[in-house]
């Protein structure tokens, strides 16, 4: 008898962690690794390099959407809209924060390659949209002017 | 734990339109609180958006993505009726997953 109560306190106990682990733990996992040593970055240059994205080229089939002048820089909107072929990651970068990379999107099959977010902004500075596709790197960059900066929250 | 995010996934011309409003702090590390001690990191490190099992956008963010995060990108190949279901990871571990059938 109490043999038989104890298996089913034990198997009863490894049901659940079994359950605990499905669904607390899986979701973890399966995310895969941050970068970062990106989001470290305190240069754009480094936050490309960190992204495998040196060199990336300026284009015209960037939209990327800010206001010119935000009254407040803890909620900038942004919108970032790639026309490029193939495009596999979206990343927007903050030139004047302390750490530049604010968001990187991996862009699956099957999903438009455009983005909407709200970053903070410390002070007037250059917002980068770094979009990679298959073929390459590609930038887009323009000036957001911050009245009271961001670092407020 | 975190309050519920805020999903809308709305079925039109073929395409699934996702608007998600999130609840956290986003606490950079950078900033003091009143009693002029530095008030700890705490923000978003991962999302995921999944429908049927399909990932269709993971994100990494860094604390300058504003406080209770805003979030609009939109998908293909999915049907109304569909789950669709957001998860954010912190950086001190903490996560939240909500999900919404797709309206359409």
């Amino acid at each position: 008898m109490t043999s038989t109560r104890r298996h089913v306190l034990i198997s009863a106990g490894r049901f659940f962690a079994g359950l605990c682990a499905a669904t607390v733990l899986q979701p973890l996992t399966a995310f895969a690794a941050r970068n970062a040593a990106a989001f470290r970055a305190p240069s754009p240059d480094e936050a490309l390099a960190a992204l495998g994205a040196t060199g990336a080229q300026p284009s015209e089939l960037i939209d990327l959407q800010t206001p010119e002048i935000a009254e407040n820089g803890a909620v900038v909107p942004v919108v970032v809209e790639s026309r490029l072929p193939n495009t596999r990651a979206i990343a927007i970068m903050v030139e004047k924060n302390p750490s530049v990379l604010s968001a990187r999107f991996e862009i699956p099959e099957g999903t438009d390659p455009q983005v909407a977010t709200r970053v903070k902004v410390a002070e007037t500075s250059a917002i980068i949209a770094l979009v990679q596709t298959d073929e390459g790197s590609y930038l887009a960059r323009k000036t957001v002017k911050v009245t009271l900066g961001g670092c407020g929250g | 734990m975190a309050d519920p995010m805020r999903i809308r996934a709305t079925h039109a011309a073929g395409k699934v339109d996702v608007k998600i409003l999130m609840a956290h702090p986003m606490e950079t590390g950078q900033r003091k609180g009143a009693d002029g001690t530095t008030v700890p990191a705490h923000y978003i490190e991962k999302v995921e958006v999944r429908c049927a099992d399909r990932v269709v956008l993971s994100a990494d963010w860094g604390p300058a993505v504003s406080k209770n995060p805003y979030l609009a990108f939109r998908f293909s190949g999915a049907a109304p009726g569909q789950t669709l279901s957001v998860t954010w990871v912190d950086n001190l571990g903490q996560t939240r997953t909500d999900s919404v059938p797709i309206s359409g």
